[in-house]
């Protein structure tokens, strides 16, 4: 059977890794291409970049980062922010990403999803996407790094998103993130449930039960986390061990 | 010379990137007339079959193919480039190369599709029969992003099974053909490794 993934989040910023609390303050975290590399060999399923202050401008940095992280490490990685045109995606699978996500380009305009798909396949096209409790059992999608509501209710977008061709959604809880207070079961089982592709949790993480937690009761099918690993905190390996005699299935990357 | 094949189709870079990793000399040629020359040929590919096979044909590559593998050149198919060596693809109702008997269908019992992630492979081969896998455990994890997968009527070409809702043919290996429905270029340390057996009886 297939195993649930573990996925280090790196958040960058003009080439660096930073990480915030709740989408503000953010502090410096390391070379990302370096960090790649030590989770590609330490466990990691998967790798995940949003350059979450994508501007034109910086756009060469991070295809430099994608090409240099491509050389480097040999598990797949997708590569998000400021996605916003076909030729965006293009660009990054030619410097070597497997995935491309869309977050706020997908809100704008969902043919963004449905063009890309049809060109490259739905295995590459992710939906990211940011979503915040407005009422009991009710989340919105918020786009621009969180700070615009965007009026879209998270389970309707990422039915439409995954009927454009979305092959995998990646879920932010903006209300956990950076918190360490736990994913968010609900939110994660509720979208989960709506849809057919594969759900990435992000956003919460703060001790190896919560990873537990979301696999169990959220139905997640990969798990992300960031500032856990980045500072130290918990290894991938550690996390796994005790997601194995938790009876989660896992890729095992650890001698017995 | 090792020819990965550009189809103008999937990721060739990420074979590419595995190859010199493993410091092994490779082209990428689309040319028919450079594939005829090749050693050995790796037939990436990630994307849907109906525009995979009228890519091969547009650019001539179908027949070239077809006729290298006769020779008995080392072929090595991955994801999409192992389907397309079979007769049938219920993906956009596509008549492929034809060059292993069989077809390919639809996963229908697992409720998430595309299977994307890492998954066994168990050997149903004699190890020493298959050079491909010297070094790599039974069981291997590999990463697999597939909606579809093959049925080869031969069952004895089939060197490892994986299970996703059903049992299907995850690695095939006949004569001078290799062929993974996981990516090895993508599968950490056990998929270099294949790659590099692969290689390894080549050059």
């Amino acid at each position: 059977m297939k195993t649930k993934r573990i996925i280090p989040c790196l958040d960058m910023t003009e080439g660096k890794v930073v990480k915030g609390i709740q989408f503000k303050s953010f502090r410096d975290a390391g070379d990302p291409v370096e960090m790649a590399k030590k989770y590609s060999e330490s466990g990691a399923d998967e790798l995940v970049f949003l350059d979450i202050t994508a501007t034109v401008e910086n756009r060469p940095i991070l295809l430099d980062v994608v090409r240099n992280t491509a050389i480097n490490v040999s598990i797949p990685f997708s590569v998000g922010g400021g996605t916003r045109s076909v030729e965006d995606v293009r660009q990054l699978l030619l410097a070597g990403a497997d995935k491309v996500s869309m977050n706020t380009g997908a809100v704008k305009n969902p043919t963004l999803i449905s063009d890309a798909a049809r060109q490259f396949g739905n295995q590459c096209v992710v939906l990211s996407l940011d979503a915040k409790k407005v009422a009991s059992g009710q989340w919105n999608v918020f786009i621009k790094d969180g700070t615009v509501d965007s009026g879209l209710d998270a389970v309707e977008w990422v039915k439409q998103a995954t009927s454009l061709g979305a092959g995998e959604i990646l879920l932010t809880s903006i209300d956990q993130d950076g918190t360490k207070r736990g994913f968010d079961i609900e939110l994660t089982r509720v979208v989960s449930n709506a849809v057919t592709v594969p759900v990435i949790a992000s956003g919460g993480a703060g001790k190896m039960e919560d990873f537990v937690d979301i696999f169990t009761k959220g139905n997640a099918d990969a798990a992300l986390a960031a500032s856990l690993f980045h500072f130290g905190e918990l290894t991938i390996n550690e996390l796994k061990r005790y997601l194995e005699a938790n009876k989660i299935l896992i890729r095992k990357t650890y001698e017995q | 010379m090792l020819t990965i094949i550009d189809y103008g189709i999937g990721n060739i870079g990420s074979v590419a990137n595995a190859l010199s990793t493993l410091g092994i000399s490779f082209e990428i040629s689309g040319d028919p007339v450079a594939l005829s020359r090749s050693q050995a040929l790796i037939l990436p590919g990630v994307g849907a079959a109906g525009v995979g096979m009228k890519n091969l044909k547009e650019r001539k590559l179908d027949e070239v193919i077809k006729q290298k593998i006769a020779e008995g050149v080392p072929f090595l198919g991955i994801c999409l480039g192992m389907q397309l060596l079979f007769e049938w693809s219920q993906e956009d109702d596509t008549k492929c190369l034809g060059v292993l008997k069989g077809k390919v269908v639809k996963f229908e019992k697992e409720k998430n599709i595309p299977q994307i992630g890492w998954n066994k492979m168990k050997r149903k081969t004699k190890s020493e029969k298959l050079k491909v896998l010297n070094g790599i455990k039974d069981n291997s994890y590999f990463y697999f992003v597939h909606s579809y997968y093959c049925i080869p009527e031969d069952r004895s070409i089939i060197a490892g099974e994986t299970e996703y809702g059903e049992t299907f043919a995850s690695l095939i290996v006949k004569d001078n053909i290799v062929a993974t429905q996981f990516h090895p270029e993508k599968s950490g340390s056990s998929g270099l490794k294949l790659i590099q057996n692969f290689s390894k009886g080549v050059l």
